[in-house]
């Protein structure tokens, strides 16, 4: 009976951690980590090192998501759209979540270090950005905070090709940057939509500090900077003539709803180049990993 | 009129296959039919992922009739430049104009009937190319039979045009309801005939 209840408690415990992980957004990252090792042409059949990418590129991400969680929760207790997570709500103790974000973090870093060391320090990199520099330092303070979010989000696909090569190059690099520029993309949309809540929480971001018209101009041109990015990262990849074709056609659709966005801005079209760019990112990373397979 | 789940799957299918057209389905090609096919796949691809994401409500953008213009007048194009080398620069000429003249049309309140004139007249030019030629041409022995699909794929293309059309113009010739039921299934097959045409043709 004792045995059946601790099963039952262990996994009502992971229905509520398992959110705290934002399993989409993190799966989204650990795509492109695992494109960045495969762009690096390295044996991408090697099972261990594939599970062990995978492996502590989630703990890594999964951990320092719930960091930044644990860290928010008094705003995401003001804001509609998040009052309902498990860590606003009161579901789970902060001192719970503070324990569970640290251990996915130390276990998902040691590994990564484990693994190889200047993967490991890209890894920890990542997550640094992310929880210190973004959450606990900028977020509150100035809406360019999510230039810092972006650079932690461009770690993944850095970190997957620095273990794949050995070492950072200009194509790591514009593969990071091609993640750092669409990352606007898809949170200023985001911060559009729900502009509200994030006044509501005291959040500066771009539609409120500066409007609409400029957060318009920005998500344009950092999806022709995201678009050139990627395509120049496929170039250098060596990416198959088809492939790239392929590539270009994509862009040239995120190129039109960023045209779009700035010149007929509507609701309609602000969410389909929020749910496009998710699209373009990971057609893109697929087609890396397709061409290598 | 809310998009079903299996409207959501054709698309998905539809947009996958018209990737691995753009990627795989026009290598060897030359230059210029690579980029006429690369044009109008790419736009499928793009009208297929914004259909799957913002439904049906997408359809009702004026820029539609000249997004699906482009289709046919670039894979007409490509086409004539591969199979009828005496017409390439007169029916891209043709194609170019066409096209200008549908934008125009559209984009400026015209009076009168000239943009539904304009519309129907590009549109049947290039769409009894795309039927046509590929029949032909299959028929006379210069490709393998099954390169007819295409043009079967163009004749069910030109449906899906024509019903838009019309129901755009106010005088649809089926209900909407019917219209948008059949269309994710149309497209996949439209797709299905091009992909099959140009790959055992």
């Amino acid at each position: 009976m004792s045995i059946q209840s601790s099963i039952q408690n262990l996994k009502s415990k992971i229905k509520l951690y398992w959110p705290l992980t934002k399993a989409s957004q993190t799966g989204l990252l650990l795509a492109t980590g695992l494109a960045g090792y495969m762009s690096a042409r390295c044996p991408v059949f090697s099972m261990p090192t594939i599970l062990g990418l995978s492996g502590s590129l989630f703990l890594a991400i999964a951990g320092s998501t719930v960091l930044n969680m644990w860290w928010d929760r008094d705003i995401d207790a003001k804001m509609g759209r998040t009052q309902k997570r498990p860590t606003s709500s009161g579901q789970v103790s902060e001192r719970e979540v503070l324990l569970l974000g640290l251990i996915l973090s130390i276990i998902g870093v040691g590994w990564a270090v484990a693994m190889d060391a200047l993967y490991g320090l890209v890894v920890f990199a990542g997550l640094f950005f992310d929880v210190v520099v973004y959450s606990m330092w900028l977020k509150r303070r100035t809406a360019w905070s999510i230039v810092w979010g972006g650079i932690s989000g461009a770690m993944p696909i850095l970190a997957g090709r620095v273990l794949g090569l050995g070492s950072i190059d200009w194509i790591g690099l514009t593969l990071a940057l091609g993640v750092l520029f669409w990352i606007p993309t898809h949170t200023l949309t985001f911060s559009m939509k729900f502009a509200k809540d994030y006044a509501d929480a005291c959040v500066p971001t771009f539609p409120s500090t500066y409007g609409l018209g400029v957060t318009r101009a920005t998500i344009a041109i950092s999806s022709v900077l995201a678009a050139l990015a990627m395509v120049v990262a496929g170039y250098g990849i060596g990416m198959a003539w088809g492939f790239l074709r392929l590539l270009g056609v994509l862009s040239a659709g995120l190129l039109m709803l960023a045209v779009a966005i700035t010149f007929k801005p509507s609701e309609r079209v602000n969410f389909g180049l929020f749910k496009y760019a998710s699209v373009y990112m990971l057609a893109a990373m697929i087609l890396v990993v397709i061409e290598v397979i | 009129m809310k998009m079903t789940s299996l409207d959501r799957i054709l698309l998905l299918i539809t947009a996958i296959l018209a990737s691995y057209q753009v990627a795989v389905g026009i290598d060897g090609f030359t230059a210029f039919p690579i980029i006429a096919y690369t044009i109008s796949f790419g736009v499928l691809l793009v009208a297929g992922l914004l259909l799957f994401i913002l439904g049906f409500d997408v359809l009702d953008s004026p820029i539609v009739v000249i997004i699906s213009t482009i289709i046919p007048l670039s894979l007409a194009t490509g086409l004539v430049w591969q199979h009828l080398a005496s017409f390439r620069t007169s029916y891209l000429v043709f194609a170019i104009i066409g096209f200008l003249a549908i934008g125009i049309t559209r984009s400026l309140s015209m009076p009168g009937k000239l943009p539904t004139i304009i519309l129907a007249i590009v549109h049947g030019i290039a769409g009894m190319t795309i039927f046509l030629l590929p029949i032909i041409i299959s028929i006379q022995g210069q490709t393998k039979p099954l390169f007819s699909l295409v043009g079967i794929g163009g004749a069910l293309i030109g449906i899906g045009g024509l019903l838009l059309s019309f129901l755009k113009t106010g005088r649809p010739i089926l209900s909407r309801e019917i219209i948008l039921r059949v269309f994710p299934g149309l497209l996949l097959l439209t797709t299905i005939c091009f992909v099959v045409g140009f790959k055992f043709g």
